[in-house]
């Protein structure tokens, strides 16, 4: 590297601050662990944390809230970065949790809400005292009012009205019992950023983000991929489109866009000219209302 | 109702993803900007307008506030006020950040609130700003809160401060208004630590000197907000002389392959290490030299601010967490008297004999407040002292405070260092952020 004028790149600064971060947790916190969810910004996280106490393994456990809606290639990418990295794969299931009758499935088969019982009920069980997820500050107008170290009461939730302050790189990670804080090393990151990072890194992430030719369904204007979870309904037409997701949430409610971007190069270009937020263009659940996150949020959800 | 039908897909290969992609692949810097002033002088309006006008606004976001927004006009501070309580007082609560990037800079927006019960969340948003913007109402001119947040600014030494004169359309763009509002702020600013101070009128609303020059003030001849924000000369505020390396966590494989690998990780706080160099550590005073810099792909020939690495040293020392290296000629003090300007961010006062935690680089202490020696009145600057007894620190309020360490800190000034020279407040009892520290040479 050679840096006559002390100077970083956009990522190298965000790469520092996200490792400083990582390292901070797991010398100041009881017992962390890092929410894994097999999306591109839990899958940077997990290589931060990787690079942030090589040459040592990651000292902290891994979890996985399964909804069971999973697509099967994030499943598989998940237990192979598990394996190589040789870290603890802790896996919360929402179906065990419905089977057991600790929540009830929604009527519109979204596990979004209920997965927060399920993840509130793993932590309290392990005994997680520090949670990191990978949400960015750019996805959503309530994350964007989120501390990096964000504290929860015992009940799981947000106080978006009293949070802590938070100073420079000095963060309060003190709690009592019953209490936890909920860790964001990627607040700083774009979508770019993200995309950017894993082109450099060269780091793998399931084929689901690159665009090709799928059999879809179109639902009110979003366009499902036909899969285990999805059958075309009643006079649903099935389409050969060349579609990639932009968020790989539950199998059976995230959407795909149009898209022609086979490589991440390509993601890149087209992410750098869309107009429209992730969110927006592909989640079902997040339309319901303005502050949807807002309120998902105060009840404990990531 | 009619259902929407998908959008068809990006073209990758146009000539308008090729040169977004070419942006986004730039090799840039990054400009963190807080605004600040008083509440409602137009901070969010701001903004969002600066989103708006540099096109960092998405379709769907945008028609999401166009729903939202209550007047006759689209109400672009509601881009950033996103809580429910913001929406329905229309004002900001709490920070919101907000990226976008043009061809030359990556910015890095702090939206901070301007109502006075809030200013430790916007002393939060600048402590890590480069740049403050401080809006004043050109209605108004300067009140208590806009030199309230410019000294905030100054005392967390936010190296270029810029003075909005916003709501110009208010005031039919006028030329006198501006000047005296301009006289005002760099008057007051003198008593400050301002190293770069520029004033700008313009109207958040319009987007008057926003982004692009106004028509509406010709006689104003200097250059547009983002212009300022993109060209502004970011002189390193960092340290580069002073080593300074906090000890942050300990990296011990303890594997076969790397059976003896001990590495120091941290983030570097000040000057530039690099293999070979001669250094001691803190607090044990015992000195070696660095074998190996471990940076996040590798060795690296040398390490600076803010760079996240692990040190590796040629000897077997006894070194944990809180331990700081540095040049064996060039040690901060080490002392357990710490004389520092505090904000103060709780509603239960500080005062003399209270006992508080203290987290100051990567070590954390107890501490006693042993006195406290005054407290400043942000409109004049005044100090009050603590003639007749009973001078406490209520919330939001700024004092001088000499606290007495369990253990020794390894400190510099906050004007030599801006890592090594502050610290945080904590309650021992309900674990909140309490205040926040800078240290001062006694004056
Ligand atoms: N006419 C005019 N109105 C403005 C301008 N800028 C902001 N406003 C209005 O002033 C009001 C307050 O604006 P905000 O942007 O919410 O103010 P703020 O500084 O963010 O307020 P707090 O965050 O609560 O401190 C809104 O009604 C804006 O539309 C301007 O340039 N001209
Ligand atoms: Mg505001």
């Amino acid at each position: 590297m050679t840096t006559p004028d002390y100077r970083l790149t956009q990522l190298q600064t965000l790469e520092a601050e996200s490792i400083h971060v990582l390292r901070e947790v797991a010398a100041e916190c009881e017992r962390p662990v890092l929410l894994f969810s097999g999306g591109k910004d839990s899958i940077v996280m997990l290589e931060l944390a990787r690079k942030a106490f090589a040459p040592a393994r990651i000292p902290f456990p891994v979890m996985h809230v399964d909804t069971g809606l999973n697509f099967p290639e994030v499943l598989e990418l998940r237990d192979k970065r598990v394996a190589e990295l040789g870290v603890e794969l802790v896996v919360a299931s929402v179906a065990d949790a419905i089977a057991a009758g600790t929540v009830q499935e929604e009527p519109n088969g979204s596990r979004n809400r209920i997965q927060t019982p399920v993840l509130l009920d793993a932590v309290e069980e392990h005994g997680f005292t520090a949670l990191f997820g990978g949400a960015r500050r750019d996805e959503d107008k309530a994350r964007a009012k989120e501390r990096v170290f964000s504290f929860r009461d015992d009940f799981g939730q947000w106080d978006p009205k009293n949070q802590r302050p938070e100073l420079w790189d000095l963060y309060n990670g003190r709690i009592h019992q019953g209490e936890s804080i909920r860790v964001f090393p990627l607040s700083n990151w774009t979508e770019l950023d993200i995309w950017g990072y894993i082109a450099q890194e060269e780091i793998a992430i399931p084929p689901l983000y690159l665009a090709r030719e799928r059999d879809v369904v179109d639902r009110q204007g979003m366009l499902y991929a036909v899969n285990e979870f999805i059958t075309p309904r009643e006079g649903e037409q099935v389409l050969r489109e060349s579609v990639r997701y932009r968020t790989v949430g539950d199998a059976n409610l995230t959407a795909a866009v149009r898209s022609t971007a086979a490589n991440v190069e390509e993601i890149i270009a087209e992410i750098a000219v869309t107009r429209l937020t992730e969110r927006g263009a592909t989640r079902g659940d997040d339309k319901v209302s303005e502050a949807a996150m807002e309120d998902r949020k105060k009840e404990g959800y990531f | 109702m009619s259902v929407p039908s998908p959008a068809a897909p990006v073209d990758v290969h146009s000539a308008a993803a090729e040169a977004a992609a070419e942006i986004a692949h730039a090799r840039k810097d990054i400009l963190r900007i807080a605004t600040a002033g008083s509440v409602d002088d137009g901070k969010s309006t701001l903004i969002g307008r600066l989103l708006y006008d540099s096109k960092a606004v998405f379709e769907d976001q945008y028609e999401a506030i166009e729903r939202a927004s209550r007047g006759d006009f689209v109400d672009l501070a509601l881009l950033t006020d996103g809580l429910r309580a913001e929406r329905e007082q229309g004002i900001t609560i709490d920070v919101a950040y907000r990226y976008f990037s043009t061809p030359r800079r990556t910015f890095i927006l702090a939206d901070t609130p301007g109502h006075v019960q809030y200013t430790r969340n916007m002393v939060t948003g600048a402590s890590t700003a480069d740049l403050a913007i401080v809006l004043v109402d050109a209605r108004k001119g300067m009140l208590e809160q806009s030199r309230r947040h410019a000294f905030l600014a100054s005392l967390l030494r936010v190296p270029h401060l810029v003075v909005a004169v916003n709501k110009m359309d208010l005031v039919d763009w006028s030329e006198d208004v501006y000047e005296s509002i301009r006289d005002e702020f760099t008057a007051f600013a003198t008593k400050l630590e301002v190293p770069d101070l520029t004033v700008v009128p313009i109207s958040a609303l319009q987007g008057d000197n926003v982004v692009t020059r106004s028509v509406n003030m010709p006689w104003y001849e200097g250059a547009s907000l983002l212009h300022h924000l993109e060209h502004v000369h970011v002189a390193s505020d960092r340290n580069l002389v002073d080593t300074r390396f906090p000890v942050q966590y300990v990296i011990r494989p303890q594997t076969d392959a790397h059976h003896d690998y001990r590495g120091y990780a941290g983030r570097v706080a000040g000057g530039v290490l690099r293999p070979g160099d001669e250094v001691q550590v803190l607090p044990s005073g015992l000195t070696t030299t660095i074998a190996a810099i471990d940076g996040p792909d590798g060795p690296v020939a040398e390490a600076f601010p803010p760079m996240s690495v692990t040190v590796r040293l040629a000897d077997d020392l006894d070194v944990s967490r809180g331990d700081l290296i540095c040049r064996p000629h060039n040690a901060p003090h080490v002392t357990q008297d710490v004389d520092a300007l505090v904000c103060w961010m709780s509603d239960q006062p500080l005062r003399p004999r209270q006992r508080l935690a203290v987290k100051h680089t990567t070590r954390s202490v107890r501490a006693v407040v042993k006195e406290l020696q005054y407290r400043l009145d942000v409109n004049t600057l005044h100090r009050q002292t603590d003639a007749d007894g009973g001078l406490e620190l209520g919330l939001n309020d700024i004092g001088r405070v000499r606290l007495r360490t369990t253990q020794p800190l390894f400190v510099d000034d906050y004007h030599r260092n801006r890592v090594t020279g502050r610290f945080i407040l904590v309650d021992e009892a309900t674990n909140a952020t309490v205040g926040a520290g800078m240290l001062t040479p006694a004056g």
